[in-house]
């Protein structure tokens, strides 16, 4: 975010400047202009900053203090167990790997999405026929409600369903499996929904960073004698980067918090082969009114994204930033 | 249609689109017209499109026709599905809560956040930018970090099943996103305007509604966009929060329909096909607002 701090603002009211309020015709100067200003800006804050401080800030708290205890969510929260529920989720094997399926979720994601995102922005990102109904038609997907899209893929991936229809046809009948019902199988067959679904974002994202690139750079390697693959690989993708840097942040804070798909489609089974932190929070915490355990995991949750987003700040962004300043 | 300030490449149409140019040699490299070209653009949009293609024609099917042939066309085509899902009445309270909820979180993001946004951006004080930094700090927690506490702050001040237990809690965590894209947004507004509304003596709060309001249309129609499509997709929240039948919203109401009638495979694709067409409407009127959001927001 740019912050431009003296460019930008306004001085205060100029205190030359005739104080007539909108309302009256007497010179009102009763308050100061900077008492005044100070109620403008409290006016127009503090709307936002009551709502953001009663549903974000306090339930954020909350977690961490509920974290400390045991307790159903009935009755008085009165035991405290320390850092229990912390252990108690990091040495749970479920819990473990919860945390292993995100990961793999997060790498995969990136892994797959991008160079198919790219590809396909490569692909549209030229004069073709009907370019601009390829550029909505990718995009639908991510539109959809993850509820929607899962419930068509529940009923798509069912035994000799039509995705086991559609591969037989083709001759890749051998291939088909229980897509959501085998425990080696599950995370995948989640994995390829979400790459479907997911994928229209990057397209879109890397769609807008390539009009950024100039054409003359295009037209100066066309000239050296640059070949199509040359030029991707040495001007486009590199002047991507920013672009593909940020939009790996949002696949990689989108997947650590996945849940909608994964609850829809396999409730985070079978034999928890798909669960994710944020189902078995919800399983744990609702489902089993086990509260103060499940704010552990969200903090846990919670911790982990920031431990990684960190990361992904110092050793993937920071390249962008230096740029920048 | 105007391109909002936030994003210089977002709305800028590329060199090469709109009014082809005459003859102009396209930027080499990118000729397109190969047939291989073609051939992947058709896989891709096949591989698109195919499970929504699926659910439109299903919900014309019979669940004979879906068992005897997994994938085929309506033969003959059915439509008692869509007619009972639309002649229910759960289907249209479902429709009704989600678009009631949505409009309420889309409203309150709005308002409050170009409300907050304005002082942020356009006065000068003392702790200005740690304000703006514990908004920004809100982008970090994503609601389902506070779930748990929502849903029992919610239960407490005995929103549950209200519109209010979803929109709130929705809005608040919209805040911070809609204030970054925002915020830049009513800073490139030209100081000039200001000063020349105060010298006619118009108060701050008057320039506010009068001169910066109208001015600011696009961008909060970004966010406003942003925060309607994220309400009208949301599943966690309401799923706990909203237990009461006729207080659920489309997405819970897909999710139960397709347990219940787990058995009657064209309903719940009909269910789920006309759960669809909203977003998918909504999405095709605002395309451009939403992309354009989405890279604002990549760009905060």
């Amino acid at each position: 975010m740019s912050v431009a701090d003296d460019a930008l603002a306004t001085r205060p009211v100029p205190d030359s400047a005739p104080a007539r309020s909108g309302t009256g015709g007497a010179p009102r100067r009763r308050l100061s202009s900077a008492w005044r200003q100070r109620l403008e800006i409290l006016f127009f804050v503090s709307p936002a900053l009551a709502l953001f401080a009663v549903f974000v800030v306090v339930p954020i708290l909350q977690a961490g203090r509920y974290s400390l205890y045991d307790w159903n969510g009935l009755g008085p929260m009165d035991d405290f167990v320390g850092l229990q529920n912390y252990v108690r989720a990091l040495s749970d094997d479920v819990f473990t790997s919860a945390v292993q399926h995100n990961l793999t979720i997060v790498v995969l994601s990136i892994v797959v999405q991008l160079p198919l995102g790219l590809g396909i922005a490569l692909l549209l990102n030229r004069q073709m026929w009907g370019r601009t109904f390829l550029r909505v038609v990718i995009f639908v997907p991510y539109v959809l409600a993850e509820v929607v899209a899962g419930v068509v893929w529940f009923m798509l991936l069912q035994p000799d369903g039509p995705v086991d229809a559609v591969l037989d046809a083709v001759g890749l009948g051998g291939f088909t499996q229980l897509w959501l019902g085998d425990p080696d199988v599950a995370l995948y067959t989640v994995l390829v929904v979400l790459t479907w679904k997911y994928l229209g974002l990057a397209v879109i994202l890397f769609l807008a960073g390539l009009q950024g690139v100039p054409d003359e750079l295009y037209e100066a390697a066309q000239i050296d004698g640059a070949s199509w693959w040359q030029v991707q690989r040495r001007i486009t993708v590199p002047l991507l980067g920013p672009t593909i840097r940020t939009w790996g942040f949002l696949s990689m804070i989108g997947s650590l918090q996945l849940f909608d798909m994964v609850w829809i489609l396999t409730k985070g089974g079978p034999a928890n082969s798909t669960v994710t932190m944020a189902t078995y929070l919800i399983n744990q915490g609702t489902d089993r009114s086990q509260y103060g355990y499940a704010s552990a995991v969200a903090v846990l949750l919670f911790a982990i994204s920031l431990i990684l987003a960190a990361i992904y700040q110092v050793f993937v962004l920071r390249r962008d930033t230096k740029v920048s300043s | 249609m105007s391109t909002p300030v936030l994003a210089p490449t977002a709305g800028a149409p590329s060199t090469t689109r709109g009014g082809r140019p005459p003859r102009r040699r396209r930027s080499g490299v990118n000729a397109g017209g190969n047939p291989l070209v073609y051939a992947i653009a058709l896989v891709v949009v096949a591989v698109t499109v195919a499970p929504v293609v699926y659910a439109v024609l299903g919900g014309f099917r019979s669940n004979a026709q879906l068992a005897s042939e997994p994938v085929g066309l309506p033969d003959p085509w059915v439509l008692s599905n869509y007619t009972n899902v639309l002649t229910s009445d759960t289907f249209w309270r479902y429709a009704l809560n989600s678009s009631v909820i949505a409009l309420v979180t889309t409203a309150v993001v709005a308002v409050f956040g170009v409300m907050a946004a304005y002082p942020l951006a356009r006065y000068r004080f003392r702790g200005r930018e740690a304000l703006f930094l514990v908004f920004t700090l809100g982008l970090l927690f994503p609601l389902t970090v506070a779930i748990i506490p929502l849903f029992l702050m919610v239960r407490d001040l005995q929103l549950n099943n209200t519109f209010w237990g979803v929109a709130l809690p929705q809005a608040a965590f919209a805040l911070p996103m809609t204030i970054v894209i925002l915020r830049p947004f009513l800073m490139a507004l030209p100081k000039e305007l200001e000063e020349a509304a105060l010298l006619d003596g118009t108060s701050r709060i008057g320039f506010f509604w009068r001169i910066l309001l109208p001015l600011s249309g696009p961008g909060i129609v970004t966010v406003g966009v942003l925060a309607f499509v994220a309400s009208w997709n949301a599943y966690l929240l309401p799923l706990l929060v909203l237990n009461d039948p006729g207080a659920k919203t489309l997405p819970l109401g897909v999710a139960d329909f397709s347990s219940e009638h787990a058995s009657d495979t064209a309903g719940v694709l009909a269910f789920t096909t006309l759960a669809m067409i909203p977003a998918l409407i909504f999405f095709l009127a605002l395309e451009k607002r939403i992309v354009n959001g989405l890279q604002g927001a990549v760009k905060g």
